[in-house]
């Protein structure tokens, strides 16, 4: 079934602060905007990675958390209404007959746009897989990273392994299902919130589930069915805990992932743009923020967004071809009081 | 210049200047060993995970809640397991030896 394309001025990859602010730029310039993100929330490295941690370095904000910051972001761009596509990656670019970009998601999102920029930061964050030998043959069928439906643990003999929330959430929400389940953590100690670590004592005591303290070390089965994990305890004893179903959390990564394969002018991972407009070695194509490279790039914030602001110069040239750019300024313009809802 | 020895995962041993108040992911990083450190150091990943040989090992500070809660996401993890963006070279700590772990 032909999927009716989503049809916009710009498209962002990547919801970090630079993405974000990307849309403050060009929606001062009467530009909408989308942007996808595989992550489930927006914000990037700074709401996945270090929300707690504190930043220095943006200009006029002595300090702020990383999650301050996205949300301020999120504060300032609202007048621009832009539309999230999360938990999807953008996965297929291609050309369509008026020469727009035609971007697919994996997710099966359609856009048409004049214009696609790239503010993936160092990539999307995906599922770190586990680097035993043969785990591959289990992905998707026995092993997973995520859970997308809920009903293949039902009657499983389920091994969960982490010690995130992540972990212990599903812990307590497949135990009524399993037909048995147990934890695998490298410490007894866990990173989640009190009440999920009281419950899961809880039913360690009851004898409803099993608690492990070690390491994962190898996977038994054959056919891509699990049949058994063998496990190096704290103490250095090795066990075979028989399960057909192992539910992995080791956090995400960040990898490029598709957009590698776009065709673009790549320097070890990162994207080769100029300095007039931080447009790609495609026009209309621009990459922007960690991603992109040049002579004298330093990955910071602050200069991802000065990239933004150039970029959507460039972009609106490619977006109103038949428009005469004006630049103004957000303290006197009455017509950038408008876009920003405060005239 | 104090020295650090660094073992790739090749086995193969690389001898790098120890700069004074560098964290020894930077020197690794410096020297353009494979050392991902994702979050550029700030304790928010396991990307910069190394072993430390064991006579070193007591001559460290112990890891914070925060370095071992990050070593949860990272496998292969031994008693020797560190964090390199959390260990901070001092001149005491010259011809100390660390192999970089698994990278997955």
């Amino acid at each position: 079934m032909a999927v009716e394309p989503i049809r916009t001025d710009i498209v962002i990859i990547g919801a970090g602060p630079v993405g974000l602010f990307a849309v403050f730029e060009a929606g001062l310039l009467g530009l909408e905007c989308h942007l996808v993100d595989n992550l489930d929330k927006v914000g990037g490295q700074c709401a996945e990675l270090y929300p707690d941690k504190p930043i220095y370095d943006i200009p006029a904000i002595p300090v702020c958390t990383g999650q301050e910051l996205v949300d301020r972001l999120m504060e300032q761009i609202r007048p621009f209404r832009p539309t999230f596509h999360l938990q999807q990656q953008a996965e297929k670019l291609s050309r369509t007959a008026e020469g727009r970009w035609r971007l697919e998601t994996s997710a099966g999102t359609v856009f048409e746009a004049p214009v696609i920029v790239i503010a993936a930061g160092a990539g999307s964050f995906v599922p770190r897989k586990m680097p035993l030998p043969g785990a591959e043959a289990f992905e998707g069928r026995s092993l997973f990273y995520v859970v997308r439906r809920r009903d293949d643990f039902r009657d499983r003999r389920i091994l969960v392994a982490g010690g995130g929330d992540s972990a212990l959430d599903w812990v307590l929400n497949l135990e009524p299902i399993a037909r048995e389940i147990a934890l695998v953590h490298r410490r007894d100690e866990f990173r989640a919130a009190p009440d999920s670590v009281a419950r899961m004592r809880a039913l360690v005591e009851a004898g409803r589930m099993k608690l492990f303290i070690g390491q994962i070390t190898g996977l038994e089965g054959r056919d891509g069915e699990l049949e058994a994990v063998r496990i190096r305890t704290a103490e250095g004893t090795e066990i075979r805990y028989g399960c057909d179903r192992l539910l992995a959390f080791y956090g995400l990564k960040m990898e490029l992932g598709p957009i590698a394969e776009w065709g673009l002018n790549l320097e070890r991972n990162l994207i080769r743009v100029d300095t007039e407009a931080f447009e790609t070695s495609v026009p209309s194509i621009f990459a922007i923020g960690d991603i992109c490279t040049y002579p004298g790039k330093l990955k910071l914030i602050l200069c991802g967004f000065h990239e933004g602001a150039l970029m959507a110069r460039r972009a609106f040239d490619y977006c109103r071809p038949n428009e005469k750019f004006v630049f103004r300024y957000t303290t006197s313009s009455t017509e950038l009081h408008k876009r920003l809802g405060v005239a | 210049m104090p020295k650090v020895y660094v073992v790739d995962r090749e086995g193969v041993e690389h001898e790098l200047e120890g700069q004074p108040g560098w964290s020894l992911m930077e020197i690794i990083r410096e020297a353009g060993l494979p050392i991902e450190a994702a979050c550029g150091g700030c304790c928010a990943c396991a990307t910069c995970h190394v072993y430390v040989d064991a006579e070193w090992l007591g001559r460290l500070e112990e890891p914070g809640e925060e370095e071992n809660a990050m070593l949860d996401s990272a496998f292969e993890v031994r008693e020797t397991s560190r964090l390199a963006c959390q260990i901070r070279f001092r001149p005491e700590l010259a011809g100390i030896r660390v192999t970089l772990a698994p990278e997955f």
